[in-house]
């Protein structure tokens, strides 16, 4: 596998659009080709020299080849977006849409991703070492397909209205999240490992959210369902089990509705 | 001699009145009295009227103070500041007819900006939600004529809309409601006892920020599912009752406004309130509608959509319309430093942004075009004062339904002070030239 290693030496003035920042971007290319793809700046388009330093060819193919992003990149948006393969570390911080539409490969994030990070997730992994923002693993605007697969690890805390729309793989917060999680979701589980504030599972026709930590106000929509012992994560624990939301529609399978599912650690 | 003009538009609310009478002198050049309108409508008729209104566009100058400039120095600032601009902003556009929304379209394309309505701080949260799950709407003559429940959520007519509830809701007598408010069951949501919830037949006195568990109990109890005992505040009891007295109208209207659309979960109360509509269609009639707050705040989202194909918080920054809010939307924009000049009409986002995001206007090359002195224009470094949109020039505008009402002229403006309109087009013109399209 190859490594490019790109590094802010320019920031914006603004902020900067990099969509061609991922390994299916780079592919095939040298150094100074890759210095001449297109950023984004408000309205003038220039070149990803103009703002970082590039060392190192790419592989061959996304999948052979691996991106370092350093420096400060708080201010650059769409950093692995759309990758399908291969390798990218994020040393920093950066802006929203990271991994959004990533479809496969790793993309891990050192510091912290801002709001939208994940959006439409097809597969692949992203990690974020530190916070994410709003919106993590949730549809775009006005998209009714949230994350449809792959694996979101958020090792600090996330924002609200994680997993909106999510219809399958699995969001893990190991921190606290904000309001609304899984809003409108028709598969996928979330796990949070710490504490949740209120509207989990709001308008959910199916999927699983599963809370280790309080939650501040549970919804109407979810009726006691007994307890369970659950093993998450390679934690065996007993958990609360609650169905819902009753008040949305379900499907049916094999003539039984099939409701989501909340378990809360006792 | 006076003459009396009737049948004027009123251009202050979405409730868009279309039977004020203005009385203005025979020369046509002062407006005397307003009669019909709502206390802040007869206002903003005479508003027009004020001896200390500025007239001239006005230029900050280096020590803070103003300097008159002609509408042509003006156009030429606004235009060079946004052919300049990396990514200019383009606010407001609510108080405006839509032919200047119109034309400020085309600025915005030219100038590759980004664009954006008050619903950005009003119901563009309900813009939202209808695009995720729908919305079952109808007019206001419907809601005269038909509705037998009214429901206000997070909204108080009674002040802010004040002509509304003898206007279309719950006092008139129409072709199927002959009793008027008799006719009529009033159930008011709100965490507060308004003037409005004090007149309502039931007042569910939901806990701050938990409309949407209320909602979700409502959808609930309406399938007779098991709910806690209480929900936001409210005994299971009465949310059973409630939903028994939605569901026993013929025609249910939920009205909703900013105690819902800007109050914790935001977009997902319109969300759930449209679910709840839906829901209802199940057993009865049933529909919902924004309160929208400025008279041309939804013609602003027809026109935006029309032409860019999304209602508000645009982004052409790219070449092709991008919608995002929590991106594209103002204070947004403004609070994160993503934009470098700042373009205001027909809005006061100085009065109504946080602070953090209305500080950064004062450190960039700014325009607001308004008929007052604002805090927007205070803190701008061109204010270019216009002619009252609906009493000094007409246009279109379209009510809080989506039915376009025309406003109309009822008095001359000052001698020499254009239109948003005719200033729009001057910098238009302008903005084309330093651009080099045709």
């Amino acid at each position: 596998m190859e490594t490019v290693t790109i590094t802010m030496k320019n920031p914006p003035a603004l902020y900067l659009e990099a969509d061609n920042v991922t390994p299916d971007g780079f592919a095939g290319k040298t150094a100074a080709q890759i210095a001449e793809l297109s950023v984004h700046e408000g309205n003038t388009t220039s070149t990803l020299g103009k703002y970082f330093e590039i060392s190192g060819n790419a592989g061959a193919t996304a999948a052979d080849t691996k991106i370092v992003v350093k420096g400060d990149v708080k201010k650059v948006k769409y950093l692995g977006m759309k990758m399908s393969a291969g390798e990218m570390v994020i040393e920093g911080s950066a802006d929203l849409y990271v991994g959004a539409w990533m479809t496969g490969g790793k993309l891990l994030a050192k510091g912290n991703v801002e709001a939208f990070a994940a959006t439409a997730m097809k597969g692949g992994e992203l990690i974020v070492e530190g916070n994410a923002g709003n919106y993590l693993g949730a549809a775009y605007r006005g998209d009714w397909r949230g994350m449809s697969g792959g694996k979101i690890l958020v090792k600090g805390n996330a924002g609200s209205d994680i997993g909106m729309y999510m219809t399958g793989g699995e969001i893990v917060v190991n921190g606290n999240v904000d309001v609304h999680v899984m809003t409108h979701a028709e598969g996928g589980k979330t796990i949070i490992k710490g504490n949740t504030k209120s509207k989990l599972g709001g308008q959910l026709v199916d999927g699983t959210i599963i809370v280790f930590g309080t939650i501040e106000t549970m919804l109407p929509g979810y009726k006691p369902n007994g307890e369970v012992e659950l093993e998450v994560d390679g934690v065996k624990a007993l958990f609360a089990h609650y169905i819902g939301d009753m008040g949305e529609r379900h499907k049916k399978k094999k003539g039984a509705i099939v409701y989501g599912n909340l378990y809360k650690k006792i | 001699m006076t003459k009396t003009i009737t049948d004027v538009i009123c251009p202050f609310c979405g409730t868009l009145c279309d039977d004020i009478e203005v009385l203005v002198s025979d020369d046509g050049k002062q407006l005397l009295e307003v009669n019909n309108a709502c206390v802040i409508g007869s206002e903003k008729f005479l508003h027009s009227q004020a001896k200390d209104r500025v007239t001239k566009p006005r230029m900050r100058q280096e020590d803070g103070s103003w300097k008159d400039v002609s509408y042509d120095e003006a156009a030429d600032y606004t235009a060079a500041m946004l052919a300049k601009a990396k990514k200019p902003l383009m606010y407001g556009w609510s108080s405006t007819n839509c032919e200047a929304q119109s034309v400020g379209n085309e600025i915005a394309e030219i100038s590759r900006a980004c664009v954006d309505n008050t619903a950005a701080v009003c119901h563009g949260t309900t813009l939202i939600a209808v695009q995720d799950i729908g919305l079952p709407t109808c007019t206001l003559g419907e809601v005269k004529n038909r509705a037998d429940r009214v429901i206000f959520w997070g909204c108080n007519p009674a002040h802010a809309h004040p002509r509304h509830m003898s206007r279309y809701s719950i006092f008139p007598r129409g072709f199927f409601t002959g009793k008027g408010q008799m006719s009529r069951k009033m159930v008011v949501v709100d965490p507060r006892v308004t003037d409005t919830a004090k007149m309502a037949d039931a007042h569910l006195q939901v806990e701050q920020g938990k409309d949407y568990e209320l909602l979700n109990a409502l959808r609930v109890a309406f399938r007779g599912e098991w709910l806690p005992d209480v929900v936001a505040g409210i005994p299971k009891e009465k949310i059973r009752e409630a939903a028994d007295l939605m569901k026993s109208g013929r025609f249910v209207i939920i009205f909703f406004g900013m105690g819902v659309t800007q109050s914790l979960s935001k977009n997902h109360n319109i969300d759930i309130a449209i679910a709840v509509t839906k829901d209802l269609n199940e057993y009865t009639k049933c529909s919902i509608m924004p309160m929208r707050g400025h008279y041309n705040v939804t013609g602003s989202g027809e026109v935006f959509a029309w032409q860019f194909g999304f209602p508000y918080s645009i982004d052409l920054s790219r070449g092709f319309a991008r919608y995002n809010p929590g991106e594209t939307s103002s204070i947004d924009l403004l609070a994160r430093s993503e934009i470098d000049a700042m373009f205001t009409i027909g809005s006061d986002p100085g009065a109504h942004f946080p602070i953090s995001a209305v500080k950064p206007i004062a450190n960039m090359p700014s325009v607001c075009i308004d008929p007052h002195m604002t805090p927007t224009s205070g803190v701008s470094k061109l204010h270019v004062p216009v002619a009252f949109n609906g009493v000094e020039t007409g246009g279109n505008c379209y009510r809080m339904d989506n039915v376009p009402i025309d406003c109309r002229k009822v008095v001359e403006p000052p001698a020499g002070m254009l239109t948003d309109e005719q200033f729009l087009v001057m910098v238009r013109d302008r903005l084309k030239k330093l651009k080099g399209v045709a």
